[in-house]
């Protein structure tokens, strides 16, 4: 059941068009005056909701020891392959010996990256994140190749409830002086 | 004629060169200022020059304005790299933006934008008060589209091309309206409030110390606004840039410099175009209109004042001048463009005919009050047959 809209035919004053173009100079007026919706940049901030995926940082437990231990997963997962890591073992006098390996190199190539999380997501360690950093510059392709200290940098420290490797350690010590699990 | 008075004549067509092209630069800040404000933004804030700026409260003030992003822009334009197409015809390409800009300074000569007495006579500012002044005007003004449409020809391109070709039709469709709706205008100077029977603006302006022409002559005053936002080339009528359709119209092959004296070219017809609208239909530099009860003084309050005088009644001209600028940009960022068929439908369908059905009717009006007002004097003969 179609309806049927009645067209009526213009009045005289519509076809001149008068009435409009002051109607639509009364809106334009009117807007003229609202507050600005204008955002000044650089020292205006937009507000980062919750969940935003920006630059992807590496990040430290609240004990400062770098989480990543290089098992290259998010290496592999990335699909426009920005990541590149070169492994390395952790030396014997480090603090952190009991964990199995760190990077020697952490490379995102932030010209490469996609901001698709993917690596987040796939971390077993938790220890790359993509936070709320969204302002990538440089001049040169070299500088966007962010390396291992500035995404520590970049990431600092996020709380952490797991303890993994401390854990681990822990159970280990206490197996070795004749405990059970 | 004395070397001094030339070289009066010089400083003084320099300063209103100045001036008129100071007024143009700003204009462009108003569009974009107002633009922005239409459009819920704030607009150019951040231009500042190092001195000017640093002055605690105005300084601030007048960056946030955006005051110096006119010299930031020009400085822009001047020292951009102006590549030359190689498929277009190089002399004309040149010669055009020339073409576009002068005819809008060459009308400043008889645009008169203020007044100044001598024993009680009232004199316009004038660089040349010529008898033929509305003639003059219109002649050159005019020739503004040869600067477009040569332009269009030489960049050699078919966006530039039709941009051209719609410019000059756009612009002999309006030109005829155009001078038919100033005609009332002209008989009611030359009438009744005893001109001296000439074409001259300061005339126009005299004759409407007791009412604007504005108030009584609606319909001719609205024609010539609409036909001089078609001749200025302003939305809704901007047909030659058409840039949804059209890249940028005529100047699709231009740019850096070039384009630039095409900008200030546009800006600086609207100025000639304001300027001349007050002059015709808003009383020029003149306070207020008498309404016929009103005090002589009332409409002249700075006649007595001298030099200051003067001063300031070329200020009034100017705010009326700019309220009309303000205007232009507003109704650009109102009302989206007009279909070119469309245009030509308003030109000679509608605004034709009411421009001739307003001279049929004011020169009844005019005629029946030249005949039964004030039959016993009529200046406009018996002063020019005196010796």
């Amino acid at each position: 059941m179609s309806k049927v809209v009645e067209r009526k035919p213009l009045t005289f004053l519509e076809k001149t068009y008068l009435p409009q173009i002051v109607g639509g100079l009364k809106i334009t007026l009117q807007n003229a005056f609202r507050p600005k919706v204008t955002l000044q940049y650089p020292e205006e901030r937009p507000p980062i909701p919750e969940g935003y995926r920006g630059v992807p940082t590496l990040v430290r437990d609240p004990n400062g020891r770098e989480k990543c231990v290089s098992c290259q997963l998010c290496e592999f997962v990335c699909p426009p392959k920005a990541i590149r890591i070169t492994p390395g073992e952790i030396p014997e006098e480090s603090e952190s010996v009991h964990v199995e390996k760190g990077p020697e190199d952490f490379e995102i190539n932030m010209l490469r990256c996609i901001y698709c999380g993917m690596c987040q997501e796939v971390c077993p360690e938790e220890a790359i994140f993509l936070q709320d950093i969204y302002s990538v510059v440089g001049t040169t392709r070299e500088e966007f190749v962010y390396h291992k200290q500035k995404l520590y940098e970049l990431g600092g420290t996020l709380p952490d409830e797991h303890y993994k490797w401390d854990k681990k350690k822990a159970a280990t010590e206490r197996a070795a002086a004749g405990g059970h699990h | 004629m004395d070397w001094i008075d030339i070289l009066l004549k010089v400083v003084y067509c320099v300063l209103v060169v100045v001036v008129t092209m100071t007024i143009a630069g700003y204009s462009v800040m108003a569009e974009r200022k107002i633009a922005s404000w239409i459009q819920g933004r704030i607009g150019p804030n951040r231009a500042r020059i190092p001195g000017i700026a640093d002055i605690p409260v105005l300084g601030t003030a007048l960056v946030k304005l955006g005051i110096f992003q006119l010299p930031a822009d020009g400085l822009k334009f001047l020292f951009k790299e102006e590549p030359v197409p190689a498929h277009v015809k190089k002399v004309y390409y040149t010669i055009a933006p020339c073409l576009a800009l002068v005819p809008a300074l060459v009308v400043l000569v008889v645009l008169p934008f203020g007044v100044y007495y001598i024993d009680g006579q009232a004199h316009p500012l004038v660089l040349a008060d010529l008898d033929i002044g509305i003639l003059f005007i219109l002649a050159i003004s005019s020739l503004g589209v040869y600067g477009v449409v040569l332009g269009a020809w030489a960049g050699n391109n078919k966006y530039s091309f039709f941009g051209g070709v719609r410019s000059s039709a756009q612009m002999i469709s309006y030109e005829l309206a155009l001078g038919m709706s100033i005609l009332p205008v002209f008989m009611w100077a030359n009438g009744p409030t005893g001109g001296l029977g000439d074409l001259t603006l300061f005339n126009v302006v005299t004759s409407q110390t007791a009412l604007w022409n504005v108030i009584w002559m609606p319909i001719p005053a609205f024609v010539y606004l609409t036909a001089l936002f078609a001749e200025t080339n302003r939305l809704p009528f901007d047909m030659p840039e058409t840039e949804t359709e059209l890249v940028g119209g005529f100047h699709t092959e231009y740019g850096g410099f070039k384009f630039g004296l095409y900008f200030t070219g546009e800006y600086a017809h609207m100025v000639i175009g304001s300027a001349v609208f007050t002059i015709l239909f808003f009383g020029g530099w003149q306070f207020l209109p008498t309404f016929g009860f009103l005090p002589e003084w009332v409409a002249n309050p700075w006649a007595s004042w001298g030099w200051i005088g003067s001063v300031v009644s070329v200020i009034f001209f100017i705010v009326k001048l700019y309220a009309l600028m303000v205007f232009f940009i507003w109704i650009r960022w109102t009302l989206p463009r007009f279909r070119y068929d469309q245009v030509m439908t308003i030109g000679w369908k509608y605004l034709l005919p009411m421009a001739l059905a307003c001279i049929v009717f004011y020169a009844i009006v005019i005629g029946a009050w030249d005949t039964f007002m004030n039959v016993q004097d009529t200046p406009a003969i018996i002063n020019q047959s005196a010796p």
